[in-house]
């Protein structure tokens, strides 16, 4: 069972965001960087798929500038067995096709039987990569997966759908899951892990050098959103914040 | 034609996403088709029926019974083919989003998502969790765009006719390899928040399960349900069938009081149309201030006790 967990570089949660100058995109100088939440999930069900296997491979691939070798050391030490970095020179790409396509470029002579991928990236929240990238390599794809059940040379899964609805679904390997967020917990890395990961192998490709298809389409500015909402900001001392929610309530809004 | 909208069957009837898209269609202007696929396309473009549509496509076939990204994707790409639409519009929905990129890569045709609003640089969408807006662009000569709940409204569809017109597909059995189990819902619940009034809802900033009480008991001196963010349920500490975002319930009560809600995307998009937001946080940065009417930033775990008491004199 060989098995590739596709993992991001995003900034984190409580990571300031400053705009950059050209309002491109942000300045990531003081920007904190973790691994995209939903991808750790994706992480853990393929080092959970493995263990129940009890044999395979996990190979955490990631693509970005030479800041994302953190996130692939950290999917080594958490029991990943091997990296690939697609190394580029711009900081993010913001283009999905193009992602896919290098993504394919480096992943379709490795023969994986499985591809997983997180729900949507924290930073772009594109959420196309893995049914893309299944697209391309001529295999099924399924989104929103919350449990997942290796079946010989196929796949269970359970899908959620919209409204608390959910659905088993079944395809034949090799495939390409993303997963939901919440399936499993995340484990975190061991001493033995952290130590055992630096000898582990990370493999260096260039992104330019894989694919040479024009960008289709372009984040060309980010601005901070204006809302036409009139927000009436109540802060300070509680007492005071409480009678005038009461207020608020009883008088405004008019439910008490 | 210029524009295709694929419609979704939700359970018989028009997704309201499907609906908000074909406003939306009609919106960038140029004639617009409506593609409805599987057992109950019939009656899906019966229900666009008295709408301004060049046409609207039905697919049936034995393999489309039940959704498969397999199937539907090879469906619109067949479409794609044949009409050469320019744009491909669709609403932002767990099933367009398991199945539309399929056919962005069969085509290469770029897929922007998850959009909220046009503007003159282009399509407007939410990035670094709704932290920031960007907007977005493609310079191909089609494009397939996908719309956030209420990114427009339905009720703006422009009335007038339409013609309902069989379209034939060619599907094989080996086109379809995944075989799908008839849905179901867990923990159905006896709460109807979908048609609840008020609704007190309770997301991460109440810290621990022992604190969800507050929630309730805060409910309860107002009348209002209890509705909860995904970590919350996830955490297990709300059951899941009061969560409210793109996995849960769709909910617009009179009041929507939240209660150490961040307002991740996710969520926000199960709320935003509700009528008047009250939402306290400790985090001033917090998303789901800008969407409030009353933003109150200070401790969910200090101010719900007091106003309960301040309520209850």
């Amino acid at each position: 069972m060989k098995i590739a967990v596709l993992v991001k570089q995003v900034p984190g949660s409580e990571s300031v965001l400053p705009i950059n100058e050209g309002q491109s995109w942000i300045n990531e100088d003081p920007v904190t960087f973790v691994m995209n939440p939903p991808d750790n999930f994706a992480l853990e069900e393929a080092l959970l798929i493995k263990e129940r296997k009890g044999e395979g491979e996990v190979v955490v691939v990631s693509m970005g500038p030479n800041r994302v070798q953190k996130v692939i050391r950290e999917g080594l030490a958490k029991g990943g067995d091997r990296g690939i970095h697609i190394e580029e020179d711009e900081p993010i790409e913001t283009d999905p096709l193009v992602i896919a396509k290098r993504f394919a470029a480096v992943l379709k002579d490795e023969n994986f039987d499985l591809v997983l991928t997180g729900l949507q990236s924290d930073d772009t929240g594109m959420g196309q990569t893995g049914v893309l990238l299944g697209e391309i390599l001529g295999m099924p794809t399924a989104t929103l997966a919350i449990e997942t059940d290796i079946q010989g040379e196929s796949i269970r899964l359970k899908r959620e759908l919209e409204s608390g609805w959910f659905q088993w679904v079944q395809f034949p390997l090799p495939a390409s899951v993303s997963i939901q967020s919440g399936l499993n917990t995340p484990r975190y890395p061991s001493l033995k892990g952290i130590m055992g990961a630096k000898k582990k192998e990370i493999k260096t490709v260039l992104g330019s050098e894989l694919d040479a298809s024009s960008r289709s389409q372009s984040i060309d500015k980010v601005f901070v959103s204006q809302t036409s909402k009139q927000t009436e900001v109540i802060d300070g001392d509680v007492d005071v914040a409480v009678q005038r929610i009461a207020e608020i309530l009883r008088s405004e809004i008019k439910v008490v | 034609m210029n524009i295709l909208v694929v419609l979704e069957d939700n359970q018989g009837s028009l997704h309201r996403l499907s609906r908000e898209a074909v406003a939306g269609a009609q919106k960038l202007g140029g004639s617009v088709t409506a593609l409805a696929i599987g057992k109950n396309a019939g009656s899906l473009a019966s229900e666009l029926s008295s709408y301004e549509l060049e046409e609207i496509l039905t697919v049936e076939h034995d393999l489309l019974s039940s959704y498969s990204a397999d199937g539907y994707s090879e469906v619109v790409t067949q479409v794609i083919q044949s009409k050469s639409p320019k744009t491909i519009v669709v609403g932002h929905t767990y099933q367009t989003r398991d199945f539309m990129p399929r056919v962005s890569a069969k085509l290469d045709i770029p897929f922007i998502p998850d959009i909220i609003s046009l503007s003159d640089e282009g399509f407007v969408k939410q990035v670094l969790n709704a932290k920031l807006n960007a907007s977005v662009s493609s310079e191909s000569d089609q494009i397939i765009l996908s719309f956030q709940s209420a990114a427009f409204n339905d009720e703006e569809m422009i009335t007038g006719s339409s013609a309902i017109t069989p379209f034939d597909v060619e599907l094989d059995v080996s086109s379809v390899r995944s075989t799908s189990e008839e849905p179901f819902q867990e923990a159905a619940g006896d709460v109807d928040l979908e048609n609840a009034e008020l609704l007190v809802s309770v997301g991460r900033g109440i810290e621990k399960e022992e604190n969800v009480h507050l929630a309730f008991d805060l409910a309860e001196v107002i009348g209002a349900e209890v509705s909860a963010s995904r970590p919350v349920v996830d955490s297990g500490w709300v059951d899941s069938f009061r969560q409210v975002g793109s996995s849960g319930h769709n909910v617009a009560p009179k009041l929507y009081f939240s209660l150490g809600v961040s307002g991740a995307i996710q969520h926000v998009v199960g709320m935003k149309g509700s009528k008047n937001i009250i939402a306290i946080n400790k985090d001033p940065e917090a998303p789901i201030f800008e969407l409030s009417d009353y933003a109150i930033v200070g401790d969910v775990l200090e101010i719900v006790p007091k106003l309960i008491e301040a309520l209850k004199n």
